[in-house]
């Protein structure tokens, strides 16, 4: 198979990791070989966090090359617009989009605008976008904390990794007390997309 | 079993597999895992050093005393631990010795760009450079090897994508590498001139032996596929250069890299109809190969900063164009990173942006973040202490000038003030400029995630230990004038400003009050009883909107333009005050339980 990228994009503090994380445990559980690279640099709290995914027969560079991307999940619509250069260009590109945003200091403090129509510009480049409010439904569900889970959830089915037991990858990598919280996020996730 | 971990975890599982006893390390990124996952192993004495140099000076000792041993550092940190190295490859090893550069091609997180290959080449030491997560283990282990067989120690060379990459390892044991007995041996350990000058030749000598090794070594392979186009290429430029041209070109691929293998690139250059040589930063290889009489492009067509990632060469090669989206592009606005909430800067430099007549000396730390906005208040960084000794020469020449003015306070942390900074302030003691020092004393090394320094009075592996005193220290300098406050007082932070500026003679004000993010001790639970408990609120039947808070830069402070008021997220304010101390009509207020 042709090497698979994805692309994990928000701030710190909303869960990027450790959806990453489950998600290369998922794929490694199906025998591929995975590599994935996220930027450091001198994001505090808040600040931007980028995390490359790729997997496939053999892969070689850690990293999603300008316009290769196949699936962007993005917890932030700021996060999602700064790293669209990445998506495929050729209509192929798909977005999971969680209608959220995190305001940068210069939005709460009047020096920048947040983007306005975000989601339409995410939407006239890539070939199809998932939006929800993962917030909303993590709220509902009652922790505000899985939202990170249920953007997982509803990347499988269009990464077309639905045959992977997530269940268990969700049991094996969470703490026991949250397990069951996580599998009901990542399947109300699911359901979404 | 193979698990994925980033290169930065599999140094620090070779390192055990390979029997290492010491370890010691500066923090910096992204070499930082490396110790911080060497220390997880009980059977390596692991240590944060000071700063790099004495990191290194101690593992010559621990490899001289029998025991395998490595260092780890930054790019930049080599700089300061470089006069050991160039030495300890003279003196050679007993135990196996590496030492570890992170290198930061794209300067994620470091002031320059610089390319540590040249070190290996000057000190003439061996190198090896891998390019994913099983190299760094398996080359890991080979570099103590060689170490022993070459006496002498081993720069291994890694970049922000090795370091912070993950990709999958076949985990191997531990050997068993007793300690081996210590020796007398003054001609070999003591590098006088007399001793030194035979040790060169030795050191030249070992380069020959080492050539053999690197034509010959399984780190550096042909393979051949295409023969139209022939790259060269070392650590992850290999992995870029896989991903862009596939089966379409030859490698020659490069795992040891000094000295380079003659004849393994004559052969390759003789199969291949063009060499193209693929490497980040200095025209390392193709210097080499060019001087071996090969024609080849390198930096002619490839630029020398920044990262060779697959879009970088693909847009040379082939002149491939990524051309963005102009309504993107127009509409994405910047997410700085900003000092945290309760960050114990925040006061301290409000109050400091406010003077006139003040040039504000700085370093490296997260308080670099005070000369973007909306503090603008430290106006040079060079490299690690220089804020002090920088402060102190431009202090010294100020007061050349009838009736100046000009007052320079240099600002630095409590870790970088043990790191280099301790030096500096002995320069200022010593040649009297009329110098203001502040000590930011946050009670951790933060910038690079919350370790430990000789401040703290914790080691790496939680033990209680000294906690050295800035203050102390400054007094036993002959610093008369030394001052310790709490940064988040306005008042006292205002009031020690005026005091310093007001003296004839250097001063030190110690701002002492802990990270946001700091994981407390029990002692900074006793000393700062009650720190990030309080929550502050914004009453907006008195706030006048001026904005006065915002100027804090504080993250948690949201203005609301419809109503043109302010306010605070409670989930993110812990109550230092600062916004309030700030607010001309008290409309901001404690939250009362």
């Amino acid at each position: 198979m042709t090497t698979k990228n994805i692309l994990l994009t928000g701030v710190g503090g909303q869960g990027t990791i450790l959806a990453s994380k489950l998600l290369t445990e998922g794929l490694l559980s199906q025998g591929y070989d995975v590599k994935m690279s996220e930027v450091h640099g001198m994001s505090q709290r808040e600040g931007p966090v980028l995390t490359h995914v790729r997997f496939g027969d053999k892969v070689f560079s850690p990293i999603v090359e300008a316009k290769k991307a196949d699936v962007i999940i993005g917890f932030e619509e700021l996060e999602v617009l700064r790293n669209l250069e990445y998506l495929r260009k050729d209509g192929k590109g798909i977005v999971i989009l969680n209608r959220v945003r995190v305001n940068p200091i210069g939005v709460q403090n009047g020096s920048d605008k947040y983007p306005e129509n975000a989601e339409g510009l995410i939407s006239a480049r890539a070939g199809k976008v998932i939006a929800m409010d993962a917030s909303e439904e993590a709220r509902k569900i009652g922790n505000l904390r899985v939202m990170n889970i249920i953007l997982l959830g509803a990347s499988v089915r269009q990464l077309g990794l639905e045959e992977i037991d997530w269940g268990r990858v969700i049991a094996e990598n969470v703490k026991p007390q949250f397990v069951e919280l996580n599998q009901q996020a990542f399947e109300l996730g699911k359901s979404l997309s | 079993m193979k698990q994925l971990i980033t290169g930065d975890e599999a140094v620090a599982r070779g390192a055990w597999e390979a029997g290492v006893r010491f370890a010691s390390a500066y923090p910096g990124t992204p070499s930082t895992e490396i110790l911080e996952n060497i220390a997880t192993y009980s059977e390596i004495h692991s240590e944060w050093a000071p700063n790099e140099k004495t990191a290194l000076e101690s593992v010559i000792g621990a490899s001289l005393a029998g025991a395998r041993a490595i260092a780890s550092m930054k790019h930049v940190g080599l700089n300061v631990a470089a006069d050991p190295f160039f030495t300890f490859a003279y003196i050679g090893v007993n135990a196996g010795a590496v030492v570890v550069t992170a290198d930061e091609p794209g300067q994620f997180s470091s002031q320059n760009e610089q390319d540590n290959r040249n070190y290996a080449k000057s000190a003439m030491t061996p190198m090896f450079e891998p390019s994913d997560s099983q190299e760094c283990k398996d080359m890991l282990i080979e570099a103590f090897e060689i170490s022993e067989k070459h006496d002498i120690p081993v720069l291994f060379r890694m970049t922000t994508r090795v370091c912070h990459s993950k990709s999958l390892v076949e985990l191997g044991e531990r050997q068993d590498v007793p300690i081996k007995p210590y020796v007398k041996n003054i001609k070999k350990y003591v590098a006088v001139p007399a001793n030194a000058r035979p040790m060169k030749v030795k050191v030249q000598e070992n380069q020959l032996s080492l050539k053999v090794y690197s034509n010959n070594c399984q780190w550096n392979r042909i393979e051949m596929n295409e023969t139209g186009i022939g790259i060269i290429c070392s650590g992850d430029c290999y992995l870029y250069a896989r991903e862009v041209f596939g089966d379409g070109a030859s490698y020659l691929k490069l795992g040891f890299t000094n000295p380079l293998p003659d004849d393994l690139i004559r052969e390759f250059a003789s199969k291949v109809e063009k060499i193209t040589i693929i490497e980040e930063n200095d025209p390392y290889i193709e210097e080499y190969v060019r001087a071996l009489g090969i024609a080849c492009d390198g930096k002619n067509i490839f630029p020398r900063n920044g990262e060779m990632k697959p879009e970088v060469i693909r847009s040379v090669i082939y002149g491939e164009e990524y051309p963005e989206d102009d309504a993107v592009r127009s509409a994405i606005i910047p997410r700085p990173p900003t000092l945290c909430a309760g960050c114990p800067h925040r006061g301290f430099f409000y109050e400091l942006g406010r003077r006139k007549n003040v040039m504000v000396s700085g370093d490296i730390g997260c308080y670099t973040l005070a000369s973007g906005a909306p503090y603008h208040a430290m106006e040079t960084t060079v490299c690690m202490g220089a804020s002090v000794s920088l402060g102190h020469g431009a202090q010294q020449v100020f007061d050349t000038i009838e009736g100046n003015k000009m007052r320079v306070v240099s600002v630095l942390g409590d870790s970088t003030f043990f790191h280099t900074g301790i030096n500096s302030l002995l320069d200022v003691a010593y040649n009297k400029s009329n110098l203001i020092t502040v000590v930011l004393d946050n009670r951790i090394t933060a910038m690079t995630g919350q370790q430990d320094n000789p401040g703290t009075g914790q080691t790496i592996q939680g033990e209680i230990t000294e906690a050295v005193s800035i203050e102390a220290i400054a007094r036993a300098f002959g610093f008369k004038n030394v001052r310790l406050i709490n940064p988040n007082q306005l008042s006292e932070v205002k009031e020690a400003l005026d005091w310093a500026l007001g003296l004839q003679e250097p001063s030190v004000i110690i701002t002492r009050w802990p990270c946001a993010l700091k994981k407390q001790t029990a002692l900074d639970k006793e000393e700062f009883k009650g720190s990030f408990t309080d929550v502050y609120w914004v009453n907006e039947e008195v706030c006048i909107g001026c904005k006065k808070c915002t100027r804090t830069g504080c993250p948690a402070i949201v203005f609301q333009f419809d109503k043109k008021k302010s306010s605070i997220d409670p989930e993110k304010c812990v109550g230092c005050s600062v916004c309030a101390q700030v607010c001309p009509v008290h409309a901001i207020q404690k939250v009362e339980a």
